[in-house]
C-alpha cells in the first residue's frame, strides 16, 4: 500500500491514516448536497442556482481568454485600441471624405468611432461565443458546469477590449473638443443592454453551431450585413422615414444611436430604444429556450 | 448506511450514426428531415433507428462503497459515467446523487498551454467546481503534491508531459468530493501516474468516501472493489461480489477475449460505408487464441461489411500494451494491389500476419479501425476490441534463451548475431566483474 502512494513531503505518514488526509481539508459545501439528474431539462430556478454557484467560473474563463489573446503579441492590449482606430481611418477616408456622409454635426472620425466601439463589442462577442462551445470540446465532454458559462465568458472577455478601446474614445473626444455631460452615464446601461443582446445572439449561435457547423460560415457574412443595417458608419437620420419602423426591429441600430447620443450629450430618442430593449428581451428568451433544450446533449455532438 | 448514488431505470439512446457522424450541416439536415417526416407519415412506429448505450439500468451505491464497473467496449460503462457526471442527459430514468461529485476522467481539463502553472491551478480548479477561496487555501498543498514548486510561474507549455500530468492530477486530487467517478481508460499517462491514480482511489476508500471505478483491468478492480457491476450491451447483467462477477465476466460472451463478433450490421460499430463484423486473434493452426506462444506466428482477422461500392475503406490495427503504449500500427493498404481496387458491397476479410519472435510478453489489446483516405474519413474505431496474452515459456529456444529474469522492451525480435574471434592473444586482466552489470 505504501509503495503505491507517492511519498511527497506533504504526506510523510501512512496515507491510510484518515486524520493525516483530512488535515487542512475544509469542505466549503458543508450542507447535504442533492443532485437530481432527470431526462427533462432542469427547472429554470435550479439552473439559475447552478449559474450562481459557478459565477466565479465566468470570471476565470473570461480572464483566460483575455490573458491568452494578447500573449506573444508585441503590441499587447494596444491592439484593442488600434483595431477600431484603423477602421475609423478607413471609414473617414471613404465615407467621410469621399462619400460625404453626414454625421449629425459631429466630426466624422469621432462619430464613426462612437459607432464602431459598441459595434465591435457586439461583433467580437458574437463571433467569440458562437465558436466557443465547439472550440472547447474537452470542457463540454469531460466536466460538468452550466454550459451557458462558456459563451457567456466569451462575451465577457470582449468587454475588457471595449473598456480599453473606450480610452481611445475619450482621447478623440478631447481632441475634437466634444463636451461631455451627465448624459455620458447613460453609456453604462446601454452597454449592459448590448451585452445582453450579444449573449442572446452569441449563445443561440453557439448552441446551433454544436449541431450544424454551417454557423461558422454564416456568421461573418451575417455580421457584415448586420453592421450595414445598424447605422455604424452613417447616422440613422439618413434613413428614409418609411424604413425607420423596419430599422427599429434591429436593436443594435437603436443601441448605437443611444450610445452616440449619450456620448455627445444629445437627448436619447425613447421610442426606438424601447423597441430595441423589447426585441433584445425577445431574443434572450428565444436563445435561452433553444439553449436549455439542447444543452444536455452537447456532449453527444462535439 | 444511506445511499449516495441512486440510479433508477436509466436509458440513454443515440440515433444510429449520431455518434460516428457527430455533426451535420444544414444541407444534409434538410433532406434528412424531409425523409424522417415522410417515414413518420407512412408509419407511426418506424421511427429513426436508435442505439441504446444504456438500457434500463438501476442500482444503488451506499456511502463508503467502492464499486467497479466492468464490461466490454460499447457495454455502456463510459456512457454511465457521463450520465452520472452530468455531462450528458439520460433519455429516460432518473439519477439522484447525495454528495459533491468529482471525477478523475477530467485530469487536465481546461489547462491552457500559454498560462503559467499557478494560473492553470486556479483556472482548472474553478472548472472542476472549486471556489476561489478553496483553491487559495489548498494552493500550497497542490503545488507540493505536484512537486513543481520551482516552475509554478512558468507557462505550462514548457513543462514536460510528466510535470503537466502531475500538476493536473494534483488539482483534481484536491477536489475532495464525496462521490468520485473514475474512468481508467481515460486516465492516461505513464505507469507511475497510473499508480498515483490507484493510490488516490485507495485513499478515498480508506476515509469512507464513495467511489465508482470503470476499468478493464481485472487486477485493479479486484484489489480496490468489494462490489462489481457488469454491463453488457447497455444492460446491467450482474451486480455482486467482485470475485464472482469478474470470474463471470472473463468467461462471458463468446467465451474468449480473442474473438468479438457482431451479427447484426446495424448494431455494429461503423457508418454507411463500413461496419465491423468480427475481429479475431488466430494462432498458426487457425484456432481462436487468447494466449499465444511468443515464438509462434499468429494472425489478426478483421471482417467488415463494405456497404457502398466504389469506396476504398482500409483496415488498420493497433497493438496496445497494458501501460497504454501503442506498440505498432499496421494497415491493409500495405497490400497495394488490394488497396487500389475499389470495394464491392459485401463482407470483407482482412488478415494481418504477425511473425513469431516479435512481440514482448504480456497482455496486448487490439484497436481495429476502418478509414478512408482522400478525403480522410473514419468509418469506425473499436478500441480494445480483442485482447491476447503473449507467453514466453522460456524453453531455451526463444529470444531470452535460458535467462529467467526481467527482459525489458516492447518488442522481442530474434535478431541475427554474427560473432567471430578476431585474434588469439588476450590481454591479461584480473577477471571478476564482467557478469555483474547484466544481473543488476
Amino acid at each position: 500500500m505504501n509503495t503505491m502512494y507517492p511519498m511527497s513531503p506533504m504526506n510523510p505518514t501512512n496515507p491510510m491514516n484518515p486524520h493525516m488526509l483530512e488535515s487542512g481539508v475544509v469542505t466549503v459545501d458543508a450542507g447535504p448536497v442533492h443532485i437530481a439528474i432527470r431526462s427533462t431539462p432542469p427547472r429554470l430556478r435550479d439552473e439559475l442556482d447552478e449559474l450562481w454557484h459557478h459565477r466565479e467560473l465566468f470570471y476565470f474563463l473570461a480572464w483566460r481568454d483575455v490573458k491568452v489573446r494578447y500573449k506573444q503579441t508585441v503590441l499587447g492590449v494596444a491592439w484593442a485600441v488600434i483595431q477600431p482606430l484603423l477602421t475609423v481611418v478607413v471609414f473617414t477616408l471613404f465615407f467621410g471624405r469621399l462619400a460625404h456622409i453626414p454625421s449629425d454635426g459631429v466630426p466624422y472620425p469621432l462619430f464613426a468611432y462612437a459607432g464602431i466601439l459598441p459595434w465591435t463589442l457586439l461583433a467580437a462577442g458574437v463571433g467569440a461565443s458562437a465558436s466557443s462551445l465547439v472550440g472547447s470540446p474537452s470542457l463540454v465532454t469531460k466536466v460538468y458546469f452550466p454550459r451557458m458559462i462558456i459563451p457567456g465568458a466569451a462575451v465577457l472577455s470582449g468587454l475588457v477590449d471595449f473598456l480599453i478601446a473606450g480610452v481611445g474614445l475619450g482621447v478623440l473626444m478631447v481632441r475634437y473638443g466634444a463636451h461631455a455631460s451627465w448624459h455620458l452615464l447613460l453609456v453604462v446601461p446601454i452597454v449592459a443592454l448590448i451585452l445582453l443582446l450579444t449573449c442572446a445572439v452569441g449563445g443561440w449561435l453557439a448552441a446551433v453551431n454544436v449541431k450544424y457547423r454551417d454557423v461558422r460560415y454564416v456568421v461573418p457574412f451575417f455580421m457584415q450585413i448586420w453592421m450595414f443595417a445598424s447605422a455604424v458608419m452613417y447616422p440613422a437620420s439618413l434613413v428614409p422615414q418609411k424604413w425607420r419602423l423596419l430599422m427599429a426591429f434591429n436593436p443594435m441600430a437603436g443601441f448605437i444611436e443611444a450610445f452616440r447620443a449619450a456620448c455627445f450629450g444629445r437627448p436619447v430618442d425613447g421610442l426606438p430604444l424601447t423597441m430595441s430593449v423589447l426585441v433584445t428581451l425577445a431574443c434572450l428568451a428565444i436563445a435561452a429556450r433553444t439553449f436549455r433544450n439542447i444543452e444536455q446533449t452537447f456532449a453527444d455532438f462535439i | 448506511m444511506r445511499p449516495m448514488i441512486v440510479v433508477d431505470r436509466v436509458t440513454k439512446e443515440y440515433r444510429i450514426g449520431e455518434r460516428s457522424a457527430a455533426y451535420g450541416t444544414f444541407r444534409e439536415a434538410g433532406p434528412r428531415m424531409v425523409r424522417r417526416a415522410f417515414r413518420r407519415l407512412l408509419s407511426r412506429h418506424a421511427d429513426v433507428p436508435m442505439f441504446q448505450a444504456l438500457n434500463d439500468v438501476s442500482f444503488e451505491v451506499r456511502a463508503g462503497e467502492t464499486v467497479g464497473i466492468i464490461g466490454r467496449n460499447g457495454a455502456g460503462k463510459s456512457t454511465l459515467l457521463k450520465v452520472l457526471g452530468r455531462i450528458t442527459q439520460p433519455t429516460r430514468g432518473a439519477v439522484d446523487l447525495y454528495g459533491r461529485v468529482g471525477s478523475l476522467l477530467e485530469v487536465g481539463t481546461g489547462f491552457h498551454p500559454e498560462l503559467t502553472g499557478r494560473e492553470n491551478v486556479f483556472l482548472s480548479g474553478a472548472i472542476l467546481g472549486m471556489r476561489n477561496a478553496e483553491i487559495l487555501r489548498q494552493f500550497d498543498a497542490i503545488v507540493a503534491f505536484a512537486e513543481i514548486a520551482r516552475f509554478i510561474d512558468t507557462p505550462v507549455k514548457f513543462y514536460s508531459s510528466g510535470m503537466y500530468m502531475r500538476l493536473a492530477f494534483a488539482v483534481a486530487a484536491h477536489l475532495h468530493p464525496e462521490i468520485l467517478l473514475i474512468d481508467e481508460v481515460l486516465a492516461v499517462g505513464d505507469a507511475n501516474f497510473q499508480k498515483r491514480c490507484l493510490g488516490k482511489i485507495e485513499e478515498f476508500r480508506s476515509i469512507g468516501r464513495t467511489v465508482l471505478f470503470v476499468s478493464h483491468n481485472m487486477a485493479s478492480v479486484l484489489r480496490l472493489c468489494q462490489r462489481v457491476i457488469l454491463l453488457e450491451g447497455g444492460r446491467l447483467v450482474a451486480d455482486g461480489l467482485a470475485d464472482h462477477i469478474t470470474r463471470r465476466y472473463l468467461q462471458s460472451g463468446t467465451g474468449s477475449p480473442a474473438e468479438r463478433v457482431w451479427s447484426e450490421p446495424h448494431e455494429a460499430p461503423g457508418d454507411e460505408v463500413a461496419r465491423l463484423h468480427a475481429v479475431r486473434i488466430l494462432d498458426e493452426h487457425g484456432r481462436i487464441a487468447p494466449t499465444l506462444d511468443i515464438r509462434r506466428p499468429f494472425r489478426v482477422e478483421v471482417d467488415y461489411w463494405a456497404l457502398r461500392s466504389g469506396t476504398r475503406p482500409t483496415v488498420s490495427i493497433h497493438f496496445v500494451n497494458e501501460e497504454s503504449i501503442c506498440l505498432l500500427v499496421s494497415n491493409d493498404f500495405n497490400n497495394r494491389a488490394w488497396w487500389r481496387t475499389p470495394r464491392e458491397p459485401g463482407l470483407v476479410r482482412c488478415t494481418c500476419h504477425v511473425p513469431g519472435n516479435f512481440l514482448a510478453e504480456g497482455q496486448i489489446f487490439v484497436l481495429a479501425a476502418v478509414c478512408s483516405y482522400n478525403p480522410d474519413l473514419v468509418h469506425l474505431v473499436a478500441r480494445d476490441v480483442v485482447s491476447f496474452q503473449v507467453v514466453d515459456r522460456s524453453e531455451g529456444d526463444g529470444v531470452r534463451g535460458e535467462f529467467g529474469g526481467v527482459w525489458p522492451g516492447v518488442v522481442r525480435p530474434m535478431l541475427e548475431w554474427r560473432a567471430q574471434t578476431l585474434s588469439a592473444d588476450s590481454p591479461a586482466i584480473a577477471s571478476h566483474s564482467a557478469v555483474e552489470s547484466l544481473e543488476s
